[in-house]
């Protein structure tokens, strides 16, 4: 993934602007400025009038009736199945499990894949950047396991130590979980090298995605990660969406997590035997209308160009990154040469917290916080930072209004 | 939604330099707040003469609204009984949580936290204290949250 090298081609933010019908709006008297899309995209009315045609049109439960609407509702959810695998490139549908979000899918490996397999003296390595829905599971595995969860750390500009995750890579460490962009901070994570030394070590590696795919076209085969998981509302699709890809040899050895309907063959008192790939992950009915917004949302980024809009939020980027670092005070947080569209930072003097409530009173929408990433924060030593966030919505205007509000900020706490 | 209710000068004061700020020796009573969500953590110490608070102080970080009302609450606690500051915090969670409530004279300065109310989000961030004080008065060593 190398979002700055992308071409520079013309593209139209305000056109895009108008797909996306929540941005027309006021919030606190001022027209909304969204820079908070590393939380979550808004939805185009691509994705918007996909579902809504599913909900009027096609709805009935998936792999069940012999009638019209079930068979609609059947193909409808597994023809968002085969989008997603040709969004990731991945070899088979088999390999594509959808799930409820990008932690979902992490859970899922956690519980299936490692809890059986790992035991005392066997090591799962992530990165201190990881969001905690690439800690806690893992956490969880180790407690029920008893294997050890070790952490290659980060150094100030927010990059993680190469130097020391390989030295942490030893024949014990079984698997590597780490993201492909961190939400705190916006680092890309050169991922392809950290899973070319992980396989020569004999260790399995699982990609946490959440904030790689809206910006960067991501193949996982090229990558050659054994899983890679991603939530569809941060790719400008619905919530309570997302998929799990995993090469299809790990997931077929790998026993269901939930059982349910639709994930069984068989079912007598004495034993059940489980459907096959990937439905065997796939416990109850799905969530059919966010995969086919999913879908919607895949077809609406791939036409607008994942490279066009790479390039245009990387431009944003680094006017709003310029602007910010002209206002005394402000202290940006993560300063790795290669960043997705994420800005965090501080002002002195006022609290982020402080900043949200001013900064929304301007309409200029941020997330304040620790981001979910409360190590990165102890790292930093600071409470919480401010997030601008840019999108393929996203305009210059949109800059210079967050700047314009940072002043008002500034003038209240000044 | 007006900014400037929120952010008057009271608080801003109280921010930039919070009273009775620092730790408390020969404290009878000690707790810890903490606000994961926001990160907000502080601690509130006091020394007790009989059922009265005879002294107390409060050091952390946090944001503007969680700073000045703790600053503020240790001055408008100081000297009285547990009943009083029982009291008193009903009438502060009142004025914090319902935007048509109107400041009771007896509230004095803590009345500058009216304008909390029209920000739900920051509600929390003001009443941290109080439940840390509350730990405190209660000599529980245990850390409090808001969330």
């Amino acid at each position: 993934m190398n979002a700055v090298s992308a071409v520079a081609a013309p593209f139209d933010a305000e056109r895009v602007r108008a797909d996306f019908p929540i941005l027309a709006q006021q919030v606190n008297g001022h027209p909304l400025v969204y820079l908070d899309s590393a939380a979550s995209g808004q939805r185009p009315l691509a994705v918007l009038r996909a579902v809504e045609r599913y909900e009027t049109h096609h709805h009935s439960n998936v792999h069940r009736g012999v009638h019209t609407l079930s068979q609609a509702a059947t193909e409808a959810f597994e023809g968002a199945r085969e989008r997603a695998r040709r969004f990731l490139n991945a070899r088979s549908t088999r390999e594509i499990v959808f799930v409820r979000g990008a932690t979902e899918g992490i859970n899922l490996v956690a519980q299936s894949f490692a809890r059986p397999r790992f035991g005392p003296g066997d090591e799962i390595l992530i990165t201190g950047l990881e969001h905690h829905a690439n800690i806690v599971p893992w956490q969880m595995v180790c407690e029920q396991s008893g294997c050890t969860l070790k952490v290659a750390p980060i150094d100030r500009r927010g990059e993680v130590d190469i130097g020391r995750l390989l030295e942490l890579l030893t024949a014990r460490t079984r698997l590597v979980a780490v993201a492909h962009v961190s939400n705190a901070l916006g680092t890309i994570v050169p991922v392809r090298r950290i899973i070319e030394a992980a396989h020569s070590s004999g260790a399995l590696v699982l990609v946490d995605g959440a904030q790689a795919v809206p910006h960067s076209a991501v193949d996982v085969r090229e990558l050659g990660c054994d899983f890679y998981a991603f939530s569809g509302h941060k790719l400008y699709g619905p919530t309570g969406i997302g998929v799990l890809y995993g090469r299809e040899e790990l997931l077929e050895e790998m026993p269901p997590w939930q059982g349910g309907g639709d994930m069984i063959r068989t079912v007598s008192f004495e034993k059940s035997t489980y459907n096959e790939l990937p439905w065997k992950f796939e416990a109850g009915t799905p969530n059919i209308s966010g995969a086919v917004g999913l879908a919607a949302a895949m077809d609406y980024l791939e036409s607008l160009g994942l490279g066009a809009v790479a390039a245009h939020e990387q431009r944003l980027l680094a006017l709003a990154t310029a602007e910010l670092e002209r206002m005394p005070g402000i202290e940006i947080i993560g300063t790795a040469a290669h960043k997705a569209a994420v800005l965090s930072f501080t002002l002195h003097g006022c609290h982020p917290h402080d900043l949200g409530t001013i900064l929304d009173s301007e309409g200029v929408a941020i997330r304040t916080g620790h981001h979910c990433a409360m190590p990165v924060m102890t790292f930093f030593d600071i409470p919480a930072t401010a997030r601008a966030s840019f999108g393929c919505y996203n305009t210059e205007a949109d800059v210079r209004a967050l700047v314009a509000a940072l002043g008002k900020a500034r003038e209240v706490f000044g | 939604m007006d900014l400037k209710d929120l952010y008057r000068d009271v608080i801003l004061d109280h921010n930039r330099k919070p009273r009775n700020f620092g730790a408390l020796t020969g404290a009878d009573g000690q707790a810890d707040g903490h606000n994961p969500l926001c990160g907000d953590r502080l601690t509130v110490w006091v020394r007790l003469d009989g059922e009265r608070v005879a002294d107390i102080r409060f050091e952390g970080k946090g944001c503007a609204i969680s700073t000045a009302s703790a600053s503020l609450m240790t001055e408008a606690v100081k000297g009285k009984d547990k009943a009083a500051i029982k009291a008193l915090y009903e009438q502060v969670h009142t004025l914090l949580t319902h935007q048509d409530a109107t400041a009771d004279a007896s509230l004095g300065k803590l009345a500058a936290l009216a304008g909390v109310s029209e920000f739900p989000a920051r509600v929390k961030c003001a009443t941290l204290c109080w439940h840390t004080l509350n730990a405190a008065l209660d000599r529980s060593a245990d850390a409090v949250t808001t969330e």
